[in-house]
């Protein structure tokens, strides 16, 4: 292998790899962005990395890790592990709002705040969730799954066109 | 007390896992696209539920079991999920009451275990929480359009809602072992959860103009391994890989 300049082991150096790991299903989005990297610890030579999942059943996750791991390996730091940590379980108010922006202009609507412990309101009007192409807020939810488990489908009346949302949650 | 934890984290587990495996023989068969790609997504949330909560138990097993032994290599008798979640899918209707059933119970449940001594559990619960929400919801907002929709969708439901009520009790049975493990912190004496089920199921079944079924009878059985002989059925079907070709891997 050709021999790089290991960067100095710092958890700086470490983020800004990360910053560069993108979520293969929304590759608009760093992990760093996403909220999932709950801690980096650098132990001399090695890299600790500690994840959180987003959803239990997402086949994104290990993609993710393995994603990860070959980052800070492809700059030179051989000892790379991923811990995962439940708690506190990862919610999409963690995303920043210039991530948001990015969601947007890729054409997924940005998640609303998340409900968290408020009563589930079954047949009760949402809030409304406005068209990221033409920013109408006259959208249709169609369904609350979509292609990915973190997004649903919605159809927006302004613009005939439909788009999906970053689900709240 | 780590006997009881594994026993405890099997109940858990395996009902997310049947039920999951029951959702899943939708996928391509349900009747609008939409509800196909909705109930494929709430079973890989429950088969992923399933997954960290029998992982959790091989690792207090501390033997050589890992979740997928757990899942694959055992026989019914040793499975402890409800007799609820293994009964056939049904039609629309049914499969629609039975997830909302669970839903509501399985929030209930998550709700209470985020506070469980067990760090692992507490955080594997506050998932839990959150994807259970969204599951009562989906399958609510059917409840209402189904139950007070056509007289023909009116009528499945009522069926359904008939049908599956006496395995209802199974999933608040006092039992000596959660007792034990609510006792020391570590879950939650299901006992406590039946009211709150009941005012949420209550309050949907009357929004849909549903009758509560007047049954006493309660079906039990699947706590001890005693289940119905559609489990030993639907295992034979979602083990085969693994019985056929012990440790094959993707």
């Amino acid at each position: 292998m050709v021999s790089r300049p290991t960067p100095a082991l710092t958890r700086d150096a470490i983020y800004a790899i990360l910053n560069e790991v993108m979520d293969p299903e929304v590759p608009v989005l760093s992990v760093v962005e996403l909220g999932i990297i709950r801690g980096v610890e650098v132990d001399g030579n090695g890299v600790t990395v500690t994840v959180t999942p987003t959803y239990s059943g997402c086949p994104a996750m290990k993609v993710i890790e393995d994603d990860i791991v070959a980052a800070i390996r492809a700059h030179g730091v051989d000892e790379v592990q991923v811990k995962t940590t439940f708690t506190p379980a990862w919610t999409t108010d963690w995303i920043p709002a210039e991530a948001r922006e990015k969601l947007r202009a890729y054409g997924i609507a940005p998640p609303g705040a998340a409900e968290h412990d408020a009563p589930v309101a079954i047949g009760r009007r949402r809030p409304v969730v406005r068209c990221p192409w033409c920013g109408s807020g006259d959208t249709e939810l169609r369904s609350e799954f979509g292609s990915t488990a973190c997004k649903s489908i919605h159809m927006c009346r302004g613009c005939d066109q439909p788009f999906e949302e970053f689900k709240p949650i | 007390m780590s006997g009881d934890a594994f026993e405890y984290l099997l109940r858990l587990g395996d009902d997310r896992l049947v039920l999951g495996h029951r959702l899943s023989e939708w996928c391509g068969h349900a009747p609008i696209l939409e509800e196909d790609i909705a109930l494929a997504n709430i079973a890989l949330d429950l088969v992923g539920q399933a997954t960290l909560l029998l992982s959790l138990a091989a690792r207090i097993e501390k033997g050589s079991r890992d979740a997928d032994a757990l899942a694959f290599l055992r026989d019914a008798i040793d499975y402890r999920n409800a007799l609820l979640v293994e009964l056939p899918r049904g039609d629309f209707a049914f499969t629609i009451a039975r997830q909302f059933f669970f839903s509501v119970y399985s929030m209930l449940q998550a709700a209470a275990l985020q506070r469980s001594t067990d760090e692992d559990l507490a955080g594997i619960a506050s998932k839990m929480l959150k994807e259970s929400r969204y599951h009562v919801r989906h399958s609510g907002e059917w409840m209402l359009r189904l139950g007070d929709g056509t007289d023909d969708s009116h009528l499945r439901l009522q069926a359904a809602v008939n049908g599956l009520w006496r395995y209802t009790g199974e999933l608040f049975l006092p039992d000596e072992l959660e007792r034990r493990l609510a006792g020391a912190g570590f879950g939650v004496d299901s006992v406590t959860l039946e009211v709150p089920w009941r005012a949420q199921v209550d309050d949907i079944l009357q929004r849909a103009r549903l009758t509560v079924p007047e049954t006493k009878w309660m079906q039990r059985g699947g706590r001890t391994g005693q289940h119905t002989e559609h489990l030993g059925l639907m295992l034979a079907e979602m083990q085969v890989l693994q019985r056929q070709h012990p440790g094959a891997a993707w």
